[in-house]
Parts: structure tokens; sequence; C-alpha cells
């Protein structure tokens, strides 16, 4: 659209036109306050406070109802102006106790600055306050009607932002109030998004409510460790008797690929980090029972069992299977440890995509992936499989959002009636189990078609489906893990060949960077063949065994057998994942790390308690691909890092640490230059810095961020801006292969999580707030809902 | 749920007469409370379901317009204006007379279930103040006489 220009405040500025005047002045750096508007919302105009001056219109304008015009001339601050607000904030407060210091939301509350900084304490209003009581409207929400100023952030939010539309207005003029939908409780998706937009301590969180005063956090921004979306979540962690305790979860600097947005276990499912059940300190097996010990002990038992296997049966007797939650850092040190120190391949992880035959079918091409910010703008989406509203939140509000405020097209194929079909342009319910026959049709099989026709679909629209998607030239394709092998390969193809950008959806936060780490029995890094000459091989002094090892089932087959003599298992439950039974491993020395005693855990003989996601440095990739960095929030007193605990294994074994993690370089030993030179002390403050940051100035081989540097150098698409990184934004990475690719993975390793959107793996069991939410769905809301899956694994495992 | 005949044909017809489903609701909603005495839940549900709105919605517009109501009142609804003209000529005076006739305050009903009572503004009869609606029926010109006559008379016909 052409542009206006427009003078505010005695300030000329052109913007597009069609702007609204409030974000004219945003953009020129001119607040003016609002509390009904929300940028990404429908206008409401309720609260009157964006109220200004625009010379030639006889009132007073509200700002964030009024488009710009050419010419016009604006006046955001007089005496007027400053009447008309104190005004409205008297209306506002007619209701409205001014009990801020008792209020949850005092310190961080619209309402509470406004009522500062224009003075409107005292009132005119000699009316009995309209008083009722607080309600709780769900075991996260509560709601506390005086405190209400009837802004509809709330309303709007959760209708248009979540498609949930749970909350309405009753009754009518200054006895308005917030209904939920179920009369007296909320039967929702428990996003807490209302608690989030509200300007006020009207809704507020039963996780956090009175808990602390914002103030006295300190607040880290940080990616959640839930699902594989990579949501930015601001924890505030609180000092408590296990060390810092997180607190609260919520977005309040909206940097993060996911703005506004955080779903319920972003929100509320940290508390698994403080849970009563989780380990303190090292156990070890006596007597057929785990009995606390001390970490040296630990090391010292883990180190001369693995020495004892390598001597006499081999590397080969030897598996490791890594984790989806760990970092980045940590996947490459397990995968080098176990090739590098053990001499093994026997690397494993819980797949749950097919990323390696997505890499192999992209073959090196460039920009065609997808970040999760191109969901927020792609003029068209096609979706196959997955239940992005349960199990990809942010993809899902992503998705709702570009098609409510840029009209993107969205096509949704499925064998369920997922509820994204609501915002679809076209929805296809195919045949159940057809997702790859799908992939194919429109890759031009027409033979296909039979397979994926359903009462709900004609084979005419099918075809028109497949006409219609072959007319696209800017489409993202999202595919879940239904797809895979062949059918990945067929798809994109299909759309490689109209320059589509691709996301497979993998379940976990880190299952994405899992698989780029290379936690695969026969690819390195970068899904580059263990077999042929990499650059790891060169890298590495070749010390990578040149066979293909186990993966993960052939691991507790071979334990079957007795012939797996030592596994180690960090941050995974395959017992209880795979069905496993717990037999199968007695015949092997298994060590476990993990936070809680898990059904793996329980019958291990050594049991290394460790962090969480929330309580380490290091880097994450989402499924989409995007990189962040995992800041340090909370700590939990006599925990280590994985990260720490394969370092320290490697040493006790007798390894250069330095060979595994680049620490130390030249000149960075101890001396950080501060003692000397002009220079003097800038060092230092790059180590204050660093150490505020939770980073280490690499001169311990315990500094994720050494690791980093080798991921950076060697795998492929790593070599993103640490400028950026360390800035805290996320960074995409392309999935570019190496050259001499392995071909196809293994699809029927693909065990996808079926995580709903209460369910969050072993930390959702371990969370008290999602089990008391998950206690109220007992029966899910809407069966259908549940895509694909048996309803029963709503529970999780 | 299904309506009287008359109330299905009426909403078939309805339908038609506007773009969007959810335009038919208000005047649903008070042909719906004619024929029940009050929206109850199972007309809530029935209603929300037939203009395609969630219940939340349909009880946000009830809630919003004081003449529709969620529970039943007496059969006999005196809405007594007390706005401008007819505070002029009276209508308070009207006002306290229904009450004491009745023995009821405002938006309250009368033990026997009969009469509802309450004080509501402009009913547009301004020209024979002061004026009352009994249900769906005017009476104009009121003075505390015709008030007794109307009540006494009611009373008769119901009793008999």
């Amino acid at each position: 659209m052409a542009d206006v220009t427009l003078i505010v405040d005695g300030k000329k500025l052109t913007v597009p036109a069609g702007t609204l005047l409030i974000e004219a002045c945003k953009s020129t750096g001119i607040e003016v306050p609002s509390f009904c508007y929300y940028p990404g919302l429908s206008l409401q105009g309720a609260c009157r406070m964006c109220l200004v001056e625009v010379e030639k219109m006889p009132k007073l304008q509200t700002a964030c109802t009024t488009p710009v015009a050419e010419g016009m001339v604006v006046t955001t601050e007089s005496d007027k102006i400053k009447q008309a607000r104190k005004s409205m904030l008297e209306l506002l407060l007619a209701n409205h106790p001014l009990d801020c210091p008792v209020c949850d939301a005092g310190g961080e509350c619209e309402l509470q600055d406004m009522t500062f900084k224009y003075g409107a304490a005292e009132s005119k209003f000699m009316d009995m306050k309209n008083h009722r009581d607080e309600q709780q409207w769900s075991p996260v929400v509560y709601f506390d009607r005086p405190r209400c100023i009837l802004c509809y952030r709330c309303i709007r939010v959760c209708g248009e932002g979540m498609d949930v539309w749970a909350l309405g207005i009753q009754n009518r003029g200054s006895s308005a109030i917030i209904a939920p939908n179920k009369q007296d409780h909320l039967e929702c998706e428990e996003c807490g998004m209302c608690i989030d937009i509200c300007p006020v301590g009207a809704l507020t969180s039963g996780a956090y409510r009175y808990k602390t005063r914002p103030w006295e956090m300190k607040h880290t921004g940080t990616v959640c460790t839930h699902c594989a979306d990579g949501c930015k979540t601001t924890l505030g962690a609180r000092r408590a008797d296990t060390g810092m305790q997180i607190v609260r979860g919520d977005n309040r600097d909206k940097s993060g690929i996911n703005g506004d947005f955080l779903c319920v276990k972003g929100r509320y499912a940290f508390d698994f980090a403080h849970s009563d059940c989780r380990l303190k300190q090292p156990l070890v097996k006596r007597d057929g029972k785990l009995v606390p010990t001390t970490w040296e002990q630990a090391f010292e038992l883990i180190a001369s069992r693995f020495k004892q296997v390598l001597t006499t049966d081999g590397p080969a007797a030897i598996g490791i299977i890594g984790s989806n939650h760990t970092s980045n850092e940590e996947n490459y040190l397990l995968q080098k440890f176990a090739r590098l120190a053990l001499g093994t391949n026997n690397i494993d992880h819980h797949r749950t995509a097919d990323f390696p035959a997505f890499a192999s079918a992209l073959a090196g091409k460039a920009e065609a992936t997808a970040s999760m910010r191109d969901v927020h703008n792609a003029a068209a989406i096609l979706l196959i499989g997955n239940n992005p509203t349960e199990q990809h939140p942010l993809l899902a509000w992503q998705i709702r959002t570009n098609v409510r405020l840029h009209h993107s097209k969205l096509y949704v194929v499925n064998s369920y009636p997922i509820k994204l079909r609501r915002q679809a342009a076209s929805f296809a319910q195919i045949a159940p189990g057809s997702e790859g026959g799908f992939a194919q049709f429109i890759a031009g099989s027409d033979a296909a078609a039979d397979s994926i026709v359903s009462p709900k679909l004609s084979r005419e629209a099918l075809a028109a489906l497949r006409d219609a998607l072959k007319q696209e030239t800017s489409l993202v394709i999202i595919f879940g893990s239904e797809l895979r092998g062949n059918d990945v390969k067929a798809l994109v193809d299909f759309g490689l060949a109209r320059s589509a950008k691709f996301i497979c959806l993998g379940d976990y936060s880190n299952s994405r960077g899992a698989a780029d780490m290379g936690l695969y029995p026969d690819m390195l890094p970068g899904y580059g063949p263990v077999a042929s000459a990499t650059t790891f091989h060169t890298d590495w002094l070749d010390e990578i065994p040149a066979t293909s090892g186990m993966n993960l089932l052939q691991m507790m087959d071979a334990a079957k057998e007795g012939k797996l003599k030592a596994l180690y298992v960090v941050g995974s439950n395959p017992i209880a994942r795979y069905n496993i039974d717990p037999f199968a491993l007695s015949k092997s020395f298994v060590i476990v790390q993990d936070m809680f005693l898990t059904e793996t855990a329980k019958i291990a003989d050594v049991v290394l308690p460790v962090a969480n996601a929330y309580e380490k440095a290091g880097t994450v990739t989402s499924t989409c691909g995007d990189v962040q960095i995992l800041k340090k929030a909370g700590d939990f007193a006599g925990v280590r890092t994985d990260f720490e605990c394969i370092v320290r294994i490697a040493a006790t074994m007798g390894y250069d640490v330095r060979k595994l993690v680049p620490f130390g370089g030249e000149g960075t030993r101890a001396d950080m230059g501060q003692s000397r030179g002009a220079q003097s002390g800038e060092a230092d403050r790059h180590a204050v810095w660093l150490s505020e940051h939770n980073l280490e100035p690499k001169m311990s081989p315990f500094d994720p961020s050494a690791m980093l540097d080798e991921i950076q150098r060697l795998v492929p698409a790593y070599d993103i801006s640490r400028l950026s990184l360390l800035s805290g934004q996320d960074v995409h990475t392309q999935l570019v292969q190496i050259t001499g690719a392995t071909g196809l993975g293994h699809p029927e390793l693909v065990l996808p999580a079926n995580d709903t959107l209460f369910t969050s793996g072993t930390l959702g069991r371990f969370s008290a707030t999602l089990n008391t939410v998950m206690e109220r769905y007992s029966s899910p809301v809407e069966p259908e809902m549940v895509a694909g899956y048996d309803p029963a694994a709503r529970q999780g495992p | 749920m299904k309506f009287s005949d008359q109330l299905e044909q009426r909403f078939a017809a309805m339908v038609t007469h506007y773009p969007t489903k959810r335009s038919v609701l208000v005047p649903m909603l008070l042909y719906i409370q004619d024929e029940l005495g009050a929206l109850n839940d199972e007309a809530i549900h029935e209603i929300a379901e037939r203009t395609e709105l969630s219940e939340l919605e349909v009880r946000n517009v009830i809630s919003y317009y004081s003449m529709l109501r969620t529970h039943p009142i007496g059969k006999y609804n005196l809405q007594v204006c007390t706005n401008v003209s007819c505070l002029l000529r009276g209508g308070e005076e009207i006002l306290e007379h229904c009450q004491k006739k009745l023995g009821v305050g405002n938006k309250q009903t009368t033990a026997d279930g009969l009469f509802h009572m309450e004080e509501v503004e402009c009913i547009g009869a301004c020209s024979w103040a002061p004026a009352l609606m009994l249900n769906y029926e005017f009476h104009e010109n009121l003075t505390p006489q015709k008030i007794d006559e109307l009540i006494d008379g009611i009373r008769k016909k119901e009793h008999q």
C-alpha cells in the first residue's frame, strides 16, 4: 500500500497507509497508553486510554482504532489528553480495588503503571464497590472480578488466537463480567494465554499466584524443554532449600519464535524440576538394591566396568542410548565418547521422526527447510498427518495466526478431523494410515489413490486437491512422523520442484538435535555414513569404527542373549518407551543418567542424578531446525549436567578429555588478560558477562561452548551466527547433508511419542501441575481430535 | 429438543431471512421465552446448536438483554415505566401503588406465581403517560384505581 505522511508531536513520519495511529506512534518511539489494544488481535476500543488529539477533529480520537491519514497532525500528550486519561482511569478504578501491595500482579500491572503516571488514585466516586468473590475456574486459572477492567483481551486471545472461545462476557455496562464457558469453570486447552495477556491481576495463575513478587525472582529467557517447537520461555527462579527453584514460566520478553504464545506445558510444567521424586545423589546397586554413593565412587565403578568389558569382550559389547532432551553439545559429546573413548558405533536414541530420510531426500538443497517463523508468513501451507493442536501447540498457533492475519491458504490432509481443519481452506480426510500413500499420490502415483479415498474423500476431490497443490508456488509443507522413508522422498521431490519449504515433525525438545548430532549407529553428526571418509574421520584421526553399530532394538536383543555387557543410557527410558522386559537387561551392566528413578533407572547398576534443560547451558535445535541457546535458570543441589558426567567418566577411564572437548586453546588457559597491558580488565568483564550467562570461558572441560566450537566447525549446517545465538535469537539451520549419503534410515524404528497437550513423557509424569490439569480431562473433550492415536495413550507412559 | 409446531415453522422461516445463522438468535430467544416462560439450560443448548454458536455466546446475549431471562417469573409481568414523561405524570406513585397492591418489591414475583413486577425505562407510550406494559399489552393514562381494577380483574379471571 502507498505510504502516508503525518506529524505526531511535531515529528514527521511516513508509514504505510492503513497503519493504526497507535502503531505509527510506536514506530517513532512515542508510547500511547492502552489496555484493550493488543497487536494482532481484533480492535476493541473499550478502554479509551489511547485518546489523542487530531487536528481538525472535534473530539479526542482513540489512537487504536484510527487509521493514519495523509497530513494528519496528532498530539499525544497535552493537558486535555492528560485530563481525559485521568478520567478514564477513574472510571476503570470505580470498581477496582487499589490494593496493589497484596495483588498478585503488583509490580507488573499496566493499570498500576498508568495510575501512577496520571495520578488518578483519588476518586470522586462515592458508590459502593461492586464486589464479587474470587473464583477458581480451573487448576491453573483464577478470576478476581473486582480487578477486571473489561479490556476483552482475554476473550479475544482465547477466541481469535487460540480458537478455543472459552471466555465470554455477560451482563452489560458496569456489571459486565468475564465468564467461563462452563458457567462456573473452564473447559479449555489451559494454555494460560488469558493470564499472560491480562493487563491487571484479574486472571492469575494457579501455579504461581501468591508465591512470590515479580521483583524477587531472577528471570532467565531459555527454551522450553517439552515439545519440539522450541518456544522461548522466561523462567522466574527464587532461592529455595534445594537451590534456585523455578516458580514461574511465561514469555515476558516476547522475543522468541513463539511471540505471545506459550502452551500449558511451557507455562506450568517446569515443576518437574523440583519434584520430590528427583534424585539427589548417585546410586549404586548393592545386594539388589540401589543405595546412595559418592560421585567419585560412581565414576570409578563405571570406568572400571567399561574398561573391563573393553578388555574381555571388546567395544561391540557396549551400547549407548542417548536422549531427546539433552543439549546438542551433550549429544555430540556422547556420540564422540562412544566412538572414540569406547570405540563403538552401538549408539542410538528414541527416534520420533525419520530425519535421516528427510535429510537424504533434501540432498543438500539449501533454503529448503522452513523455520517456525516461516509458518507465520507463508502464503500457503500443506499439513500432512500429525495433530499440531495437541502435539505441536506453537505450530498450530503459527498456522492459525497466519490464516487469521495474512489469509494464508491452509491445506490439511489427515485421517482424523483434527481441530486445525477449522482454519483450513481445504480439508481432506484420508483413509487411516494412508498419509504415505498421499505423498506418493501427489508426487504422481495415481495407483496410490485407491488406498487414500475414504467415505469422506472422493477420488475427484483428491485429484482436485493435487491439482490445486501443483499450482502453489510458495508452499510450506509440514508432515508428521506418519511419513517415513520413500514417502518422505516422494513428498520432498514433489515440493522441491515447486520451491516449497519443509518441516519434518519430531516430538521432543531436542529430537532434531539428537538426529543432527549423530545419535545413530550408522550415521555421524550431519547424517554422514560411518563407513566412508568424512571430515570427522580426518579431524578425529580416523578413530571411528568403520562398521555400523547396533540400533536400539538390536542392542536389547543382544542384551537378552547376554552379548551386551554394558549399556549406558543417558536421559532415556527405553524399558517403558519400547515396552521391554526389564529382565532383558539383567545380564548387562546398566548405567542410567536421569532426573528420576524411571523404569530403566530402577534396574540400573549405577544411576547418576543429572540436571535438566532448565539447569544448564547449551544449545537445542527445534524440529524446524531453529537452533537456540539454553540458559541456566534453576539449580538443584546435588545434580550434575550430563555433559560433566560424560567427561568425568572418560577422564576416570584415563581417556585424554582434551581429545573429546577442545577446551582451553592457545592463550586461554587461566590468565584472561586482566593483569597486563592497557586493556587489562577487558577480558575480565568478558568473563563476568560469560558467568552471568552461565557460560564458561572455555577453560574447563565441562564447558559446552567449547564443544559448540567443534560442532560449528564440523557439523554441516551448524556454522551459524554465534552472535545471534548468544543474544538469545533463534538461528535457522538448513539440513545440508554430507555428500555420499547413507540413503534411507530405518523407518520401522520411528516411534511417535503420542504426547497430547497435557502429557510430556517422563517430564509430564513428574509435573504436579500438569497432572492436576490432566485429571480434569481424564476423558478427552473431543476424542476424535486426538489424531491417529489410541485415546488410552493420552495418559502417556 | 422440539418446540411447538408454530415455533418450529417460525424458526424455519426466520433462518432464511438473515445472511448468517447467528442473526436469528435474538428473535428466537424471545419467542422461545414466550413459549417456555424462561430460557432454561435445555433451550440454551438447543438454540446454540441450531445457530452454530457456543452455549457461552448464547448466555452472553441473554445476560445482555434485561428482557431475556433464564428463570421463570410470574404469569403476568407488570412493567411500570418511570421515565421522564411518566415520572412527570405520576409514574412513581403508580409504581408504589403496584408494589403495595401486590405486596412485592421491584423484580419480584407474587407468592401465587401470578404476578411479577418491575420498574422499566421508557416504553414509548409518553403521549398517554403514565403507562405500563402487562406482558405485551399496553395500559395507559393510569390511576391507582385503574391499577386496582386491572389486577383484581386478572385475579378474578385466574381464580375462576
